[in-house]
């Protein structure tokens, strides 16, 4: 049987088709954009042609994300924070704490050993530290945003960015730049900026693991918060993917519990 | 379990006694009698009263402009002249409000403005906020601004302690007097004092229906319902308010109404209601079919301690015990225990970004919560009256996803 997760985030729309032991078959990812609908059909279509599969064979498909009501082929929604600890729990079945990088929100949400969620924290009302923030600092930096990852790579030395917020930071970084930083150092300086914000979140205990975009773009910054906690911190195959796999994993243990009920 | 939840209908009458309480005292500030005083929430409403004033409640209003989204354009009226972003903004949306002449008494009861006060009385168990918001309008109208200084983070309230308040309130009878035109009574203090018993008595066995399962009220209700108990109390109108209210609970149960139809979750509000977003969170409530029972904003309004045969100490002492003005030792066992009684299977704390002393999420609570007692919570950002702090989607996702949390574990 075929299971489909799609998870409308704030910057890209993602659909996973998995198989009944949570493989992926297909994949897309999208930007949002305007009309949520429209991106998440588009997205299931793609996946689905990338799957081989009929989008009617598709037995359960569960929503996430800002835009998860928008998702009008979907029997339910849940909350990213249930489909990310979902399909970190997929990857890694232990105790977990995931940390999320969203185009708006941050998250940490940790999982005992049965996948459970015990608690869960999001950033408050700003920005400082998810995607939007390195979006708008690469536009300051007339940057390409692919660009970032190797940058922070290559710096020799890292410039200190201390504001909570994006704008403050922008003018800190404007200063650096009159002082004649490097740009490689104002970017590893930004990355330390959001390993910061999310380790002043909550403790980030036992096996940490890293989704998102972000960290799928990014992936020197969980190399940089693995240095901070002195462990390594552990990406899913798909970082991206993984709030609308968990998504999928949710469609296909409902439907198991339905058929158990029948 | 019915699945239909008709509306309350005491309500139209305690719309009546809000329409003449506001109307007594618009007519009070235009006649120039009896005196205008305003009163802090928990001032010494009482000692008021028995003196003769009309009694008016700032903090009232500010609900009210928060309620009606009208703080959020007089808000920045007052960040204008001074009155920072970050303090209480229910004294900013009050002050803006008058800066800019509207109030939504007009709209709801045809008042031009707020009545002028002869004196302003103040009690900082709140916060200092209040003292600052009392003697802005003090030296506008220049009138006195007098109030009362309670201790703050009191653990066991200590006998030093009441008899200062005690004191402090007699202090205040020389000037009431002396605006009042009117002599103290000792006598009409007790009545008084024994009549606002009355109403906090029942103002408790009102939120008691909150513990039933189902829920007969929830905390959007309590918000509603706590008028009388807030303005009201110390007169009879507010004690036949509350008995017809709980009349109508008794046949609302027996019929089997609930407060949420379906409940299935039961939660405890910490901090302020976010007033210009209550509508948006008891239908978000109703749809999760997650009831929140019990909260520490609507039992503030219970005063056990009053007693009309010692009616000094024993305002003093009702004053003092108030929750906001405790310890954390105080305030995590006061929490538990209502935890307990009302079944809560988790805590929403509202930070509200302006009220810090209404907020107590700020220093681990919520973590000792979990770690100490098991018991789940969730910290929401946001505000009682300025909406730039609240983000709607935010809170959603919070809220659905602690629900999702809570029946994860219980499954």
């Amino acid at each position: 049987m075929v299971f489909g997760g799609i998870d409308i985030g704030s910057t890209a729309t993602k659909a996973a088709l998995i198989d009944d032991s949570g493989a992926l078959l297909g994949s897309a990812v999208r930007r949002s954009g305007v009309d949520f609908t429209a991106s998440a059909n588009l997205a299931l279509e793609e996946a689905a042609k990338q799957a081989g599969v009929d989008q009617k064979d598709i037995v359960g498909i569960f929503s996430c994300g800002y835009g998860r009501k928008n998702a009008t082929m979907a029997q339910e929604t849940r909350t990213e924070i249930a489909c990310h600890a979902a399909g970190a729990y997929h990857h890694f079945p232990q105790a977990l704490t995931v940390v999320d990088i969203g185009g708006q929100d941050n998250k940490i949400i940790k999982l005992n050993a049965k996948g459970m969620r015990t608690s869960f924290k999001m950033n408050r009302k700003c920005a400082a530290g998810t995607g939007a923030f390195l979006e708008e600092m690469a536009l300051r930096l007339d940057l390409p945003l692919e660009s970032l990852d190797q940058l922070a790579r290559d710096a020799q030395e890292e410039a200190t960015l201390g504001a909570y917020c994006t704008v403050f930071t922008a003018t800190e970084v404007l200063s650096k730049i009159r002082d004649g930083v490097k740009v490689e150092a104002l970017v590893k300086g930004l990355f330390r900026s959001v390993v910061k914000r999310v380790m002043e979140m909550d403790i980030l205990e036992g096996t940490v693991v890293m989704t998102g975009g972000v960290a799928a773009h990014n992936p020197y910054l969980a190399q940089m918060l693995s240095e901070e906690l002195g462990r390594q911190v552990l990406l899913p195959p798909r970082p991206q993917l993984n709030g609308a796999w968990g998504a999928a994993i949710l469609a296909r243990d409902f439907r198991a519990r339905q058929l158990a009920r029948e | 379990m019915s699945e239909k939840t008709p509306p309350i209908q005491a309500t139209k009458m305690m719309k009546k006694l809000m329409a003449d309480h506001f109307l007594a005292l618009d007519r009070a500030a235009a006649e120039g009698s009896p005196k205008v005083a305003w009163c802090t929430s928990v001032g010494p409403a009482e000692l008021l009263i028995a003196m003769g004033f009309e009694v008016y409640y700032p903090e009232n209003h500010g609900a009210l402009l928060g309620a009606s989204r009208i703080a959020t354009d007089t808000i920045p009226v007052a960040n204008a002249i001074g009155y920072s972003p970050d303090i209480c903004s229910y004294l900013t949306a009050d002050v803006g409000a008058f800066l800019k002449g509207i109030t939504p008494l007009t709209k709801a009861y045809g008042i031009k403005g707020v009545p002028k006060p002869d004196v302003l009385v103040f009690n900082t168990n709140q916060c200092r906020d209040v003292q600052d918001w009392f003697e802005w309008y003090g030296r506008h109208f220049n009138v006195p601004a007098i109030g009362v200084r309670t201790h703050r983070g009191v653990g066991e309230v200590r006998e030093y302690m009441v008899a200062d308040v005690a004191q402090q309130i007699k202090d205040l009878i020389p000037t009431l007097e002396k605006v009042s035109g009117n002599k103290f009574d000792i006598d009409r203090l007790r009545e008084v004092v024994g009549l606002s018993k009355q109403c906090t008595e029942q103002w408790r066995a009102v939120l008691e229906y909150g513990a039933r399962v189902p829920a007969q009220m929830n905390f959007f209700d309590h918000t509603i319902h706590m008028a009388p108990a807030v303005v009201l109390r110390g007169r009879p109108e507010a004690i036949e308010y509350y008995n017809t209210l709980l009349a109508e609970l008794v046949e609302r149960e027996k019929a089997g109404y609930s407060a949420v139809p379906g409940e299935r979750l039961r939660l405890y509000w910490d901090g302020m209601p976010v007033w210009g977003r209550l509508r948006m969170l008891a239908e978000l409530m109703n749809e999760l079919k997650a009831a929140i029972v019990c909260s520490t904003y609507c039992n503030s309004w219970i005063f056990g301690a009053f007693d009309a045969a010692d009616p000094f100490e024993s305002m003093a002492r009702a004053y003092t015990e108030l929750f906001i003005v405790r310890d954390e030792a105080y305030k995590e066992a006061y929490m538990l225990e209502h935890v307990e009684r009302y079944g809560c299977q988790g805590i929403i704390f509202h930070d509200a970004k302006t009220c810090p002393n209404n907020s107590n999420s700020r220093y681990g609570l919520p973590q000792r919560f979990a770690e100490v007692h098991g018991v789940p919570s969730l910290v929401i950002n946001g505000d009682l009256n300025d909406l730039r702090c609240f983000s709607d989607e935010q809170a959603k996702t919070n809220i659905e996803a602690f629900v999702e949390q809570i029946e994860e574990m219980a499954a």
